[in-house]
């Protein structure tokens, strides 16, 4: 195992071909053993590796630069403060913001919806109102509104889909209404993998003047984020799932409304003055960022975009691409597996079951072959109820992924089959 | 591979696949259901007890291997056992999955409930073995319903 100091000085180029064996080396987790085998780690959307250039980044941050941020008029505050600052920025730019005030740092994409159900939701919707959700969110984009709707008595109705994951965009038309209040849909379902025409799906809403959240967890690893061309509310993605540490993340708001809407926690570094009658609330972005937040979290992700802009998104995007065909074909040939979720377009993530094996048994085995996969319902029950599963195993896959892996996915799960013969 | 077949031995897949008293229970009087909420594991056990003593019992439900064939081995080493009995066996079985019990030196009821020894060496999969255990327990103390997160 090479020293800290030794990994830092791999730094990545920009590549022609997609050399994945290169790409494998910025990431020193991949580099171990596990039960005796080499580590293939397909849970990247559970959450996806770090490379040395962040951790680099934020070992930079805590040996040279930690101070707390906006506070001091001291050297290392400033410092911390433009580092911090300067990562908003990356976040800007990655995801095409007007302005870098819109991003509001979060620890991920589950505090980010809590912040707009909180400071929107709980401020313009009330009862009576319609919320409008789909049948393959995440539990994060579900139990808020459900919480929301309680407290107002406003009413959840939620897109159905098909049996391949796809939402019936005409039973979402019928839903619209001018009770709509506010639509919430994730970009790709974590547990399926199924993209969501997302615009359409603001375009629709917006005819009714209803706001629209997108949850961009798990596009936001594989593809290009335009909020501006999209014309989302609001967007929001973890940083630990965009190869960056956990505790960071953004959610984006169209500043508009992000001005006219409640703040999410009260404390320091959210105010403009505070007296025991009143107090003022700071300016945007701050408004929603009280307290000391996970700074060299933040500040990796900074980091985590500018190796994505280095390596090249839409090169990655591409083999991610070729290596969720290689899998699903590799996989659906094996007798007795099915894949779930067909989905014309889908992204990163390929669920399966095998006939007579529990989710839970196919994880353990695969682990013993050093194999990571997710198995359960993916904080998605009501995806398994829709499919009348009670779980699946899951592969999610990342730029760092080969097809060498693939293939011991698929003798690991040949031999589940033999165990359980 | 050692761990892995000491995991799923020939009678632990076996149980999976026929698991025994796999039936909703008629005469049952006492009934719990059992949620592990981190798999989505689920499963009811029905009990008939008569003057403390488990007359019958019998389980339905859905999971992983190990906790099917925990919960069939488990109902067919509780039949006919006292309130008192079936505890001492919960309790025994629940420190030899956890590694507080060597069931070979250390004298104890389990029998051929040993089978279950090799998940001490799968902590996360501990819960599954017991989930049916954790459930018998509630039955017998007429709680309704136990989840492995509380």
């Amino acid at each position: 195992m090479a020293t800290l100091e030794q990994l830092i000085t791999i730094k990545p180029k920009p590549v022609e071909v997609w050399d994945v064996e290169r790409i494998r080396k910025d990431f020193p987790v991949l580099r171990q053993t596990v039960n005796g085998k080499p580590l293939v780690y397909l849970d990247n959307a559970a959450s996806s590796q770090v490379p040395v250039m962040v951790i680099e980044r934020g070992a930079q941050y805590i040996e040279q630069e930690h101070s707390n941020i906006h506070r001091g008029v001291h050297y290392l505050s400033m410092k911390a403060t433009t580092a911090y600052e300067g990562a908003r920025e990356k976040v800007k730019r990655f995801i095409n913001a007007r302005e870098s005030k819109e991003c509001i740092f979060v620890r991920g994409a589950t505090e980010g919806i809590n912040l707009v159900m909180h400071g929107y939701g709980r401020k313009f919707i009330g009862a009576g109102d319609e919320i409008i959700i789909s049948a393959l969110e995440h539990h994060a984009n579900i139990v808020p509104w459900q919480m929301l709707c309680e407290e107002k008595g406003a009413k959840l109705r939620v897109i159905p889909m098909n049996d391949a994951g796809e939402l019936l965009m005409d039973e979402y038309q019928a839903l619209l209404n001018e009770r709509t209040k506010f639509v919430a849909v994730t970009h790709v379902s974590n547990a399926l993998g199924s993209v969501v025409p997302v615009k359409d799906v603001i375009e629709s809403a917006h005819k009714y003047g209803a706001p629209v959240l997108i949850d961009g967890a798990q596009w936001a690893p594989h593809a290009r984020i335009d909020v501006q061309d999209l014309d989302c509310d609001f967007y929001t993605f973890s940083g630990h799932k965009i190869f960056a540490p956990t505790g960071s993340g953004i959610v984006y708001g169209k500043a508009a409304l992000l001005e006219k809407m409640n703040p999410f926690q009260g404390g320091g570094d959210m105010i403009k003055s505070v007296t025991f009658e009143k107090t003022t609330y700071a300016d945007l972005p701050n408004k929603f960022e009280a307290g000391t937040p996970a700074i060299a979290s933040q500040i990796g992700l900074g980091a985590a975009i500018d190796y994505l802009n280095i390596i090249g998104r839409e090169k990655a995007a591409a083999y991610e691409h070729e290596l969720l065909s290689y899998a699903t074909e590799r996989i659906s040939a094996i007798e007795g597996v099915r894949i779930i979720g067909t989905a014309r377009e889908k992204l990163g993530v390929l669920s399966f079951t095998i006939d007579g094996v529990h989710p839970h048994d196919i994880g353990t085995i695969l682990d013993q072959q050093g194999i990571a996969v997710r198995a359960g319902h993916h904080c998605a029950q009501p995806v398994m109820r829709r499919l009348n599963l009670p779980a699946t195993a899951r592969a999610s896959f990342a730029f760092y992924n080969t097809k060498t892996e693939i293939d011991q996915l698929v003798a690991a799960i040949e031999e589940v089959i033999e165990v359980f013969g | 591979m050692s761990e892995l077949s000491e995991l799923y031995q020939q009678v632990i897949l076996d149980h999976n696949k026929k698991p025994r008293n796999f039936h909703k229970l008629e005469t049952a009087n006492r009934t719990a259901e059992g949620y592990n909420p981190l798999c989505g594991d689920q499963l009811n056990i029905y009990l008939q007890v008569e003057d403390d003593q488990v007359k019958d019992v019998s389980f339905e439900g859905s999971g992983c291997a190990i906790s099917k064939a925990s919960a069939s081995m488990m109902t067919q080493a509780v039949k006919g056992k006292s309130k008192q009995e079936a505890e001492l066996l919960f309790d025994e079985f629940h420190r030899m999955v956890t590694g507080r019990l060597n069931e070979e030196n250390e004298p104890n009821q389990l029998g051929r409930l040993t089978i279950f020894a090799g998940v001490r060496d799968f902590p996360v999969r501990v819960k599954c073995a017991t989930l049916a255990w954790h459930t018998l327990h509630a039955a017998l103390n007429n709680l309704q319903t136990i989840s492995t997160e509380n």
